[in-house]
């Protein structure tokens, strides 16, 4: 069998003219053609609207496209096990202890029991959360609950991996602590990840790959590659590379907000 | 103070001034006003002499009102999976529960007793019709209050309906549920006794609260009738402690209303 070339690897994530369109407005999301590549960090930012919490509904078969084509691992969405996702809220069912939670996902695609139980150890092991395993979500701080919800994820075993803001209600200290967490873990486990965030320092941070997006339509305006090494840690933001980054990131996303008017807009 | 001996302390003393309250009203009274509020005294003595006839009408329609109770907790679970899983189900039929809540139970009684005879199968079709609606009601609100993450993470799994009904919507209910428990069960021991005397029978031995009351009334027994009062309460007591108890095994390791306060 021959292996295949770096070149002849298939993206993990394939779009193409993807579009998407609520009612007859303009398009939410506008002929977006993209790859991703397995074991990119890809982060999505750009103005409310554009079309970054969409464009992972889309990815995970929670809504279907309106028009163009888009393929994970080689499948239609909504048809692939190999992708999981992380909310903006935790999202943990309050009646169930850290553990069962943490294996809900694999009950519904029964799983057997000590596969599970196997799965949720090493995923609480994972962030750091083995002792919770069972307390209730209630008895756990802001924090634990999105590793809880993170872990969650990372039980399914999946190749992808999409975040829609989920540290965003966290304090800075312990949004940043996760973040570092969050790498270290996918250090030890290769997975591909799409997260959506507004903060322009914590995309740098994490990712090997920033799309910014502009909204009205929904579009990729600029396609950034970030050049840091990995494995980075909390010494990294303290490097000029990194602020430098932060800086030219920054500098971009403003400008495609003045350009769209969506800040200086006259009163 | 310890706040927990305070806890049992205050309606302790509270019943404590409102007995007293009650005796000195008894004595202000003219003499020949005095049998509308017997005293202490005559209360226990017609709890002495009629303890008996009152425990066994009580157990009656104690008995009654579980079972129309619990058969409205069967059908209200029923109904509001049903209700619940299909948006046609709720249009086409809650108009007709909320005609069920309206059935004005005195009026219908005599048709009931044609239909079913007078006695235990009227009391318990009429304590059905009392306990059911806020079962339903609540069950089906919880059934359907679960939030939009949650419900997303079942699609995105590809949960079947019956793993999304059972695993996510019926546990996420349950407050709901023990709402909707807690009104049925203040409701059920007063359905029956009402039910009761409306429709129940004297043939057989088999009266309960209701007849129990009525016969009072007819001997105009003041002290006795107020003893049938008190029974009653004590009756409708044991079905909130009950559910009560049951909510809190249920709810109390995780849910909000159960959380330990702040202080």
């Amino acid at each position: 069998m021959n292996a295949p070339s770096a070149s002849s690897v298939p993206p993990l994530i394939r779009m193409q003219a993807l579009t998407k369109r609520f009612g007859s407005g303009l398009p939410v999301l506008d002929g977006l053609t993209l790859d991703v590549a397995a074991g990119e960090f890809v982060s999505l930012i750009g103005p409310s609207g554009c079309g970054k919490s969409t464009l992972l509904r889309l990815l995970s078969g929670l809504t279907p496209a309106s028009g163009g084509h888009i393929t994970v691992a080689g499948r239609q969405t909504g048809e692939t096990d190999d992708l999981a996702y992380v909310f903006q809220d935790p999202t943990l069912l309050p009646w169930l202890k850290v553990a069962e939670n943490v294996e809900t996902l694999l009950r519904l695609r029964r799983m057997p029991a000590a596969e599970r139980r196997r799965r949720s150890a090493a995923a609480l092991e994972l962030v750091r959360l083995t002792d919770k395993a069972h307390a209730y979500p209630r008895q756990l701080s802001g924090g634990q609950r999105m590793r809880v919800s993170l872990a969650r994820a990372l039980a399914l075993e999946p190749r992808l991996i999409l975040l829609d803001e989920p540290f965003g209600a966290l304090d800075e200290m312990t949004r940043d602590r996760i973040g570092e967490e969050l790498l270290a873990i996918r250090e030890r486990q290769q997975w591909t990840a799409l997260f959506v965030t507004h903060s322009v320092a914590e995309a740098v941070f994490l990712s090997s790959r920033i799309l910014i997006f502009a909204a009205n339509p929904g579009r990729v305006v600029h396609d950034l590659p970030i050049t840091l090494p990995y494995p980075r840690n909390h010494d990294t933001r303290l490097a000029p590379a990194y602020l430098g980054l932060v800086a030219e990131v920054s500098a971009k996303l403003r400008a495609v907000e003045e350009s769209a008017g969506t800040i200086f807009t006259a009163a | 103070m310890n706040p927990r001996l305070l806890r049992w302390l205050l309606p302790v003393l509270l019943a404590a001034g409102f007995l007293v309250g009650w005796q000195v009203l008894h004595g202000q009274l003219s003499p020949s006003r005095r049998f509308l509020l017997p005293d202490l005294a005559g209360l226990i003595g017609a709890f002495r002499e009629h303890g008996a006839v009152l425990a066994r009408a009580a157990g009656y329609t104690g008995l009654a009102a579980l079972g129309g109770f619990g058969l409205a907790v069967v059908v209200a679970v029923v109904a509001s999976v049903l209700l619940a899983s299909s948006e046609l189900a709720r249009t086409a039929l809650y108009p007709y529960l909320m005609i069920l809540q309206m059935v004005p139970v005195i009026v219908i009684a005599p048709i009931l007793i044609l239909w079913v005879g007078p006695g235990w199968p009227s009391v318990i079709i009429v304590t059905f019709l009392i306990s059911f609606f806020p079962l339903v009601v609540n069950t089906t609100q919880g059934l359907l209050s679960v939030e939009r993450a949650q419900v997303d993470l079942f699609r995105m799994a590809r949960a079947s309906r019956l793993q999304a009904m059972f695993l996510l919507r019926v546990p996420a209910a349950l407050p709901y549920f023990f709402t909707g428990l807690r009104i049925s069960a203040i409701l059920a021991p007063i359905g029956a006794l009402t039910a009761d005397y409306i429709v129940g029978t004297t043939s057989g031995g088999r009266s309960g609260l209701g007849i129990t009351a009525l016969l009072f009334s007819a001997r105009n027994e003041i002290p006795a009738l107020y003893a049938t009062a008190i029974t009653g309460c004590l009756l409708g007591f044991a079905f909130v402690g009950v559910v009560s108890g049951l909510a809190w095994v249920t709810l109390h390791r995780w849910h909000d209303s159960y959380s330990p306060s702040d202080k």
